[in-house]
């Protein structure tokens, strides 16, 4: 469990959160979403009372995370995978902490086989491995104290699509163990496959949040003519917002069915008709990182909240 | 849950993981090694070329501490400042939420580091003395007063180094600060009108005596005083610093 009560922080005379509310549930992996200096990492490092919000209240397990008696145990952390000291090598880096935590050092072999560092690698200093060999030192040390609560920050940051899946499959399982997941992302693709629960940040805001089926149902729908001028002229004529999608055709805001009458009023063949799935949560973070604020969709974010 | 997760860990095991944060880096373990083989040729050379006076277990000894005097505070401004550097401390203090107990530990692991230290000054010393066999009188006498002056010396010169770092939070400026500081200190201290102030609170000036001779209960105060300016206050400067430090 972790809860995020109103937190809002000043850095530099400026407000970096603004009252920052969210719930992570035992059993859910919930992604936490939003352009490159939304707040991700300053609600992170709140949470795990690295810095103290100037309103508001983290709690994890119920407890400021600086009140947990030996909090390796029970709260697994990656904030950044950089962070390792160099010239440590590898296995040793998850033993200095096994110790501080009083954990059998053995367990620190026992991890770097599990997420996939062989032998070798384990005797590297870290200096020399790939981002993604660092990722996995520290999704290894993040779990070391067998933990009931993982709070990851840009996990899948240099992942390759095989250790992505990997990724899911390990976070799937702990949290189908009664465990909590948080992670960040500023990619929409990386965790809308990974996390149950979104929490999507825009400028210190949490802009929309919910589970992942409720906020793609409620993103609009995707649909395309073989006469798009056609189509789009008749929805405009409707009243409805449109939108070019990504991938091709439009994105309306609106459902299927409404779409559908539309289309078959103003007498426009379909070629594709169906809810946006992520085209509209998509939509919705292309404005957040084009440096508008949330509020330049103000339809959209009703929908998904 | 286990019952470990309940409890926080102990000062003991903090500081044993402090004194494995000394030596388990290429950087840590050179350095460890260098101030013992440094040790080693100090003394092979004062066995070979010194005269009888030199060659003396009291005057081995005061040899023998030297690398350790001036290399284990670097060590010290290291063992805080490569955690910003390298910044494993959002690993340490996620691990350890109390800072204050993190510094608590480095400054017992220098102590112990720094106690290691002399071990291996006196092994080296009494094998130089061995070997050298000087014909002079007093070889062997070495008054447990000078032992704990030395004790005093590499502790506190330790310490200090690990305060400078917690004040700098960065190696360089804290190195600097270490081997500069004190000439300044001594540049001041010439000035006629300022001597009183320099004869309490010079550390060259002050601390020499430690290694030199016994030390009277004058030099013990002043030593005392130039220690709470430039040990007990950067430790508390430290500590300020460190608790408020912006991790990242």
């Amino acid at each position: 469990m972790i809860e995020s009560q109103g937190l809002t922080k000043r850095l530099g005379g400026r407000t970096v959160l603004h009252d920052v509310s969210f719930v992570c549930e035992p059993g859910t992996v919930t992604g936490f979403l939003g352009p490159n200096g939304a707040g991700k990492t300053t609600t992170m490092r709140l949470l795990c009372g690295l810095s103290s919000p100037d309103a508001g209240r983290a709690t994890v397990l119920d407890e400021r995370y600086q009140d947990i008696p030996n909090p390796g145990h029970r709260v697994g952390i990656l904030l950044d995978a950089g962070a390792q000291h160099g010239g440590r090598r590898g296995r040793e880096a998850l033993a200095v902490s096994a110790q501080m935590m009083g954990v059998d050092q053995r367990r620190a072999d026992e991890l770097l086989e599990r997420v996939g560092l062989d032998r070798h690698a384990a005797r590297k200093r870290v200096r020399q491995y790939s981002l993604g060999m660092r990722q996995r030192l520290g999704i290894a040390h993040a779990l070391l104290g067998d933990p009931e609560v993982l709070i990851l920050d840009e996990p899948a940051n240099g992942l390759d699509p095989e250790g992505m899946r990997w990724m899911r499959g390990l976070l799937r399982d702990f949290a189908d163990r009664g465990g909590t997941v948080l992670l960040s992302s500023h990619l929409l693709r990386e965790v809308e496959t990974i996390a149950d629960r979104l929490v999507i940040i825009g400028a210190g805001r949490i802009v929309a949040q919910g589970s992942r089926d409720e906020l793609l149902a409620g993103a609009g729908t995707l649909a395309d003519a073989t006469d798009e001028a056609a189509l789009v002229g008749a929805l405009n004529a409707a009243g409805l917002t449109v939108h070019a999608a990504d991938g091709g055709g439009l994105l309306v805001d609106a459902t299927p069915e409404e779409v559908g009458r539309v289309a078959l009023d103003g007498g426009v063949a379909l070629t594709r008709l169906g809810p946006s799935e992520s085209a509209g949560l998509e939509r919705l973070f292309f404005d957040l990182t084009e440096g508008g604020h949330a509020a330049a969709e103000p339809e959209l974010m009703e929908a998904v909240r | 849950m286990s019952t470990m997760a309940l409890t926080r860990p102990g000062m003991n095991r903090l500081t044993a993981v402090e004194l494995r944060k000394m030596t388990d880096t290429r950087s840590g373990f050179w350095l460890a090694l260098v101030v013992a083989a440094i040790t080693v040729l100090l003394v092979v050379i004062v066995d070979l070329v010194g005269n009888a006076q030199d060659q003396t277990l009291r005057s081995m000894l005061s040899i023998a501490v030297q690398p350790a005097s001036v290399l284990l505070p670097v060590m010290g401004v290291l063992l805080v400042t490569s955690e910003w550097s390298q910044r494993t401390t959002l690993i340490t203090f996620t691990l350890v939420p109390h800072r204050w107990r993190v510094l608590t530990a480095k400054l017992v692991a220098s102590v112990l580091l720094s106690l290691a230290a002399l071990v291996l000054a006196f092994v080296v010393a009494i094998a130089g003395t061995a070997i050298a066999m000087p014909d002079v009188a007093n070889t062997w006498t070495l008054p447990i007063g000078m032992v704990v002056q030395i004790v005093v010396v590499l502790t506190t010169g330790m310490m200090g180094g690990v305060a400078f770092g917690a004040v700098a939070l960065a190696s360089a400026p804290a190195i600097v600060a270490l081997f500069v500081l004190p000439l300044i200190t001594g540049a001041v201290g010439s000035i006629h009108v300022l001597e009183g102030v320099a004869r309490w609170t010079d550390a060259t000036r002050t601390l020499a005596p430690m290694t030199d001779h016994l030390m009277s209960a004058t030099e013990w105060a002043q030593a005392g005083t130039t220690l709470a300016l430039w040990l007990a206050l950067p430790v508390l400067i430290g500590l300020w610093r460190i608790a408020r430090s912006e991790v990242s």
